[in-house]
């Protein structure tokens, strides 16, 4: 917890605070970093076999290969959690499952899964883009500065 | 009759006359599944949204705890019932179907004994003479209204708990035979400004304290008085806090006796169970089945359940508002 919180605690709450975080256990960091490392490495492997693929067999370039890869990898996390299984292997896997393109394929299948209820317009429509938003929001806007800051150092012959 | 600060203390001695205790899939696989009237498989219970489902999971249990007192709905004065979901519909939309004059409450997961105090004590001041007390959650909407969509891969911490999927009911009458409800605590609300919304044991432990604490106080009474004293819905991270912080307050409850039903309802190797579990239906099904089976088995005599609820909304906490918690406890004897 940050300074600033905590300046604004009495010294009660501090000291149960104190008293109940050494008798809750911690999350394994270092085993689920191993895990994440596995997990995350084998998709991965798993992209590049699918890369290979495209290449040898419909004469992708390797670059080109790219877009159709990552369009598999997110076929296949869609339906994995369309059948309930994503959720099980990402609480195992943890980082190793949500950094990569699967991660951002879960989260707008789940949302979209979740609000299917309230209909297809305020419910998928509206609510799909819940947890992935802020990811194309920020993605976007990042791009914007570096792309100003790259545009500014080329006028000015750095670049 | 107010007894002490914040106890009531009901002289009529107002009977559990009945109880019905409804869950889902993950229930069905938990060492408790033998104290529920019904469980299903379909986590869906053939509707086409979890909250329908919940809704569901309340008509059942109140009409089996109806039918099992050899009543009809006509014979019920009041219903009072809650959940956790927004503006409570699922308990809202039960009683339509009922038809039951309706009380609609919410104490969060502290609900199940909230309402069992208040239906006692309308009995007791014989403002009515059968009420029906009925408490639901559901795994999957409250997850997806207070954390994320239920198919989405985010990794939960040890501290987290799997809200319940069930619904417990309990008719409170003022004659017949059964349990008694003898006493009730009203807790204050307690905030120890924990923020963490996958940490709600430590955040309510301090809650039950108060009010476990509060209870012995104004009754004069000594643990050993129970067979069991089971706290709501704390799982085994809050439990132990909670057991931890009485024996520094100098109240030492016996291991034996001292349990939680967040922690009694799933084996411990359920996967995605991890601290154990929670919710409204938690504490309502663990008391209304299991419980009450078992003190009317003659096994217990006195039990003491402390309903624990975390009152944040998704809101207050996207707000960086800390978790607020209240737990009621209520005595139940032979």
């Amino acid at each position: 917890m940050s300074e600033k919180k905590k300046k604004k605690l009495t010294p009660t709450q501090l000291e149960y605070q104190a008293f109940a975080q050494a008798r809750e256990p911690k999350r394994p960091i270092v085993l689920n970093c191993i895990k994440a490392f596995f997990v995350g490495g084998l998709i991965c492997v798993i992209g590049q076999g699918i890369q290979m693929f495209f290449v040898t067999y419909f004469h992708f370039s390797q670059e080109s290969a790219g877009n159709p890869t990552v369009a598999v990898l997110i076929i296949l996390t869609v339906l994995l959690t369309g059948f309930g299984v994503f959720d099980h292997i990402a609480q195992w896997a943890g980082a190793g499952t949500i950094i990569p393109v699967t991660g951002f394929a879960n989260t707008m299948a789940s949302a979209a899964i979740d609000h299917q209820s309230e209909g297809y317009v305020l419910g998928v429509g509206g609510n799909m883009f819940k947890l992935a938003g802020p990811v194309i929001v920020y993605g976007v806007f990042s791009a914007f500065v570096v792309s100003i800051v790259v545009i500014i150092f080329r006028a000015l012959g750095v670049m | 009759m107010l007894q002490g600060h914040q106890t009531w203390v009901f002289e009529s001695k107002p009977t559990i006359i009945s109880s019905a205790a409804v869950g889902g899939p993950h229930e069905a696989q938990g060492p408790l599944a033998a104290d529920f009237d019904l469980l299903h498989e379909d986590f869906w219970l053939g509707q086409d949204s979890f909250e329908k489902a919940e809704k569901k999971l309340q008509e059942q249990a109140c009409e089996t705890a109806i039918k099992k007192a050899n009543m009809k709905k006509e014979d019920v004065q009041f219903l009072m019932a809650g959940d956790l979901m927004n503006q409570t519909v699922p308990s809202s939309f039960a009683a339509r179907t009922l038809g039951v004059p309706f009380l609609g409450i919410y104490g969060a997961c502290s609900t199940s004994m909230e309402g069992l105090a208040l239906a006692s004590l309308l009995v007791d001041s014989k403002f009515a003479k059968n009420v029906l007390v009925c408490t639901s959650s559901h795994n999957a909407a409250s997850e997806k209204q207070y954390r994320y969509p239920t198919e989405y891969g985010a990794q939960k911490p040890p501290t987290a708990q799997w809200t319940v999927t069930g619904s417990g009911a309990a008719l409170v009458t003022d004659h017949g035979e059964g349990p008694k409800v003898t006493a009730a605590t009203i807790g204050r609300v307690i905030d120890m400004g924990l923020t963490d919304p996958f940490n709600m044991g430590a955040a309510m432990a301090p809650a039950a304290v108060d009010t476990i604490e509060a209870h012995f106080r104004d009754l004069k009474r000594d643990p050993s008085y129970y067979d069991v004293i089971a706290t709501g819905d704390l799982g085994r991270v809050g439990h132990r806090i909670a057991g931890d912080l009485l024996k520094k307050h100098g109240l030492d409850i016996p291991e034996e006796i001292f349990t939680d039903c967040g922690i009694l309802i799933y084996r411990e190797d359920q996967p995605g169970v991890l601290a154990g579990g929670s919710g409204c239906g938690c504490a309502a099904t663990t008391t209304f089945g299991h419980f009450l089976n078992r003190m009317r088995k003659g096994e217990l005599k006195r039990i003491l359940v402390i309903a624990t609820g975390a009152l944040l909304s998704p809101m207050s906490y996207q707000q960086k508002e800390s978790i607020p918690s209240v737990a009621h406890a209520v005595s139940i004897e032979l």
